[in-house]
């Protein structure tokens, strides 16, 4: 069988990047050009920055993964780029780029579902047998995905607020930690001794659902008494009854969700997914229940074009193709690709 | 030699392909626009219309802005990943100077306008000259536009305004100039692609294709905001 090569585009938030896929499976390059040092002056990531800042890297990135990979656009089986959610002016330049690429070279395009994305990068670390299920987790989304097989996708739950990423740079914020917050709590819990106990969002029995507003407020509650009361206060400790209570809770949903399917594989994507204490917590308790857990390594975690041309790969065996008029949609829907999914979306 | 010209930076799209100085084939479209979703599509039926394909072209102009950020946005990157991927040199064209074309009397003030909200606009000042070209008389500037009526005001002969821009301010240029304020007509307010490589073969092509970006003419709030923090502790910043 002939090999499929696909360039990938990802222009959702702060990373421009840019890779080439072999067959969905093997990472023949992978570039990404973040603009975090740029964002960090405004504690989070401005949209019409994020957008100028796409625009100075889009062809250079490409240009980069194309010569990294040693192919020429002739050696390309279609072009796939992130149409989904994300801040609207970043997606559009890598929409457009993609389009007129595409458009250049005679290759089609594909609009890829930036989560799908993120769960596909587990195909480039080792593989994905289904059925299984995913846990997508960043700043974004924290969603629990069943995946009966390639392509198909159905949402078993999702947060009612904040996703767990924007809380983690929230109470961050809070505890007076450098933005981007996750990897600065994380490391804070591991060092910490002792923790506050916060109140875990079970929600109602038997939900798959997550709310994180609830322990935000616990945890801003408990700074502000603090300092009311004249009392320092300890951030390793905060930042360690904070990760508690995400990581217990994501982790017993993640389990029971993964037992009432009977699945035999949990996979984890997205930023948050990079975090040590979840990911030690899912390992163990996943173990225990003999479910193997895949995470792929961090940079497959965060955002990078090689999971959106992953996805693509299969997206593009499956006979998808976009068009011209393709744009970018910032509440783009995760939709599956396989047959019974395109008669569902019609 | 084969030109392509895009416009995309206010809400009219232009788009045209034109050979050796003359027209083949031109798009104009003023209505139910989405230029993320229809700058390609146009882009792809000039080719099909003129029966050629995107490696025949020899050089590709832009309007480059101020306008519409995103809608500036969408034309450059258009045109410059074209531009890299084919291998084809960029010009890139003032958004305002592709309007002030559309005058073609010499010696008048051209002065074409894009509303910026809140009485400011993004405006400059273009004459053409007897032979035919367009001079720059005033660069392109985010300002307001009392500032730029005051500065008119001590100037003499008549004033053409025109643009996307034009009709929200024309009562208060009336006011201001008199009898010298001109209004073009409705179709000068319109850009069009061919005018714009008309100026694009005038001017220099982009040296670096990849480091060519949008002149916005205006910083983003955010960044005004955090240089205001910094008191006059000011980085290289955008
Ligand atoms: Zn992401």
């Amino acid at each position: 069988m002939k090999d499929i090569y696909i360039l990938g585009i990802e222009t959702s938030c702060d990373e421009t990047a840019a890779s080439v896929v072999r067959n969905g499976r093997e990472i023949v390059s992978n570039v990404v050009a973040s603009q975090i040092e740029s964002h960090k002056r405004f504690g989070g990531v401005v949209p019409e920055v994020a957008s100028r800042h796409h625009v100075e890297q889009i062809t250079l990135v490409i240009e980069q993964a194309l010569r990294e990979a040693g192919i020429t656009p002739g050696g390309l089986n279609a072009v796939a780029v992130t149409q989904g959610p994300g801040l609207v002016g970043a997606l559009l330049v890598g929409v457009n780029a993609a389009k007129a690429f595409a458009f250049a070279h005679g290759l089609p395009v594909i609009g890829v579902h930036h989560i799908a994305g993120h769960v596909y990068a587990n195909r480039l670390a080792g593989g994905m047998e289904f059925p299984l299920v995913a846990l997508i987790i960043s700043g974004g989304h924290t969603e629990l995905v069943y995946m009966e097989r390639d392509g198909s996708f159905e949402l078993i739950g999702e947060t009612r607020d904040d996703a767990a990423g924007e809380a983690y740079d929230k109470v961050a914020r809070i505890l007076g930690l450098p933005y981007p917050g996750g990897p600065h709590i994380d490391r804070l819990a591991h060092e910490a001794e002792e923790s506050v106990k916060f109140p875990r969002a079970w929600l109602e029995d038997g939900s798959y659902d997550f709310s994180f507003s609830g322990l935000k407020s616990a945890v801003i509650n408990y700074v502000h008494n603090a300092n009311q009361k004249g009392e320092t206060v300890d951030p390793a400790k905060v930042a360690a009854g904070f990760q508690e209570s995400v990581v217990e809770v994501v982790t017993g949903k993640t389990v029971r969700a993964a037992k009432a399917f009977g699945v035999q594989q949990v996979i984890a994507a997205g930023g948050v997914a990079a975090n040590r204490g979840l990911r030690d917590s899912l390992a163990e308790a996943l173990g225990k229940e003999e479910i193997e857990f895949h995470v792929p390594p961090l940079n497959l975690c965060t955002d990078n074009a090689a999971m959106i041309a992953a996805a693509g790969s299969s997206m593009f065996e499956a006979g998808v193709r976009g068009d011209l008029r393709m744009n970018g949609k910032p509440g783009l829907e995760l939709l599956g690709w396989t047959a019974e999914n395109e008669q569902k979306n019609r | 030699m084969i030109w392509l010209g895009l416009d995309t930076s206010n809400l009219p799209l232009s788009a045209a392909l034109v050979r050796d100085g003359e027209l083949l084939v031109e798009l104009n479209s003023a209505v139910g626009l989405n230029h993320s979703e229809g700058a390609m599509p146009a882009v792809d039926e000039l080719f099909g219309r003129a029966g050629l394909a995107p490696s025949d072209i020899d050089a590709i102009a832009v309007a480059e802005g101020p306008g519409s950020y995103t809608g500036v946005r969408i034309g450059v990157t258009i045109a410059k990943t074209l531009a890299w991927t084919l291998d084809k040199p960029l010009t890139g064209v003032s958004s305002l100077r592709v309007l002030a074309a559309n005058v073609l009397s010499p010696d008048v003030t051209i002065c074409p306008l894009i509303d910026a909200r809140r009485g400011n606009v993004f405006a400059g000042l273009y004459k053409r000259t007897r032979q035919g070209t367009i001079e720059v008389v005033e660069e392109d500037r985010h300002q307001a536009f009392s500032d730029l009526l005051d500065r008119l005001g001590e100037g003499e002969g008549p004033v053409v305004f025109l643009g996307p821009g034009a009709s929200v301010h024309w009562e208060t240029a009336g006011e201001a100039l008199g009898h010298r304020a001109v209004r073009a007509h409705a179709g000068q307010d319109i850009p069009r692609a061919s005018l714009l490589i008309d100026e694009a073969q005038n001017l220099p092509p982009v040296g670096d294709l990849h480091s060519f970006t949008p002149e916005y003419r205006r910083i983003p709030e955010a960044v005004s905001n955090w240089r205001k923090s910094q008191e006059g502790n000011v980085p290289d910043g955008r």
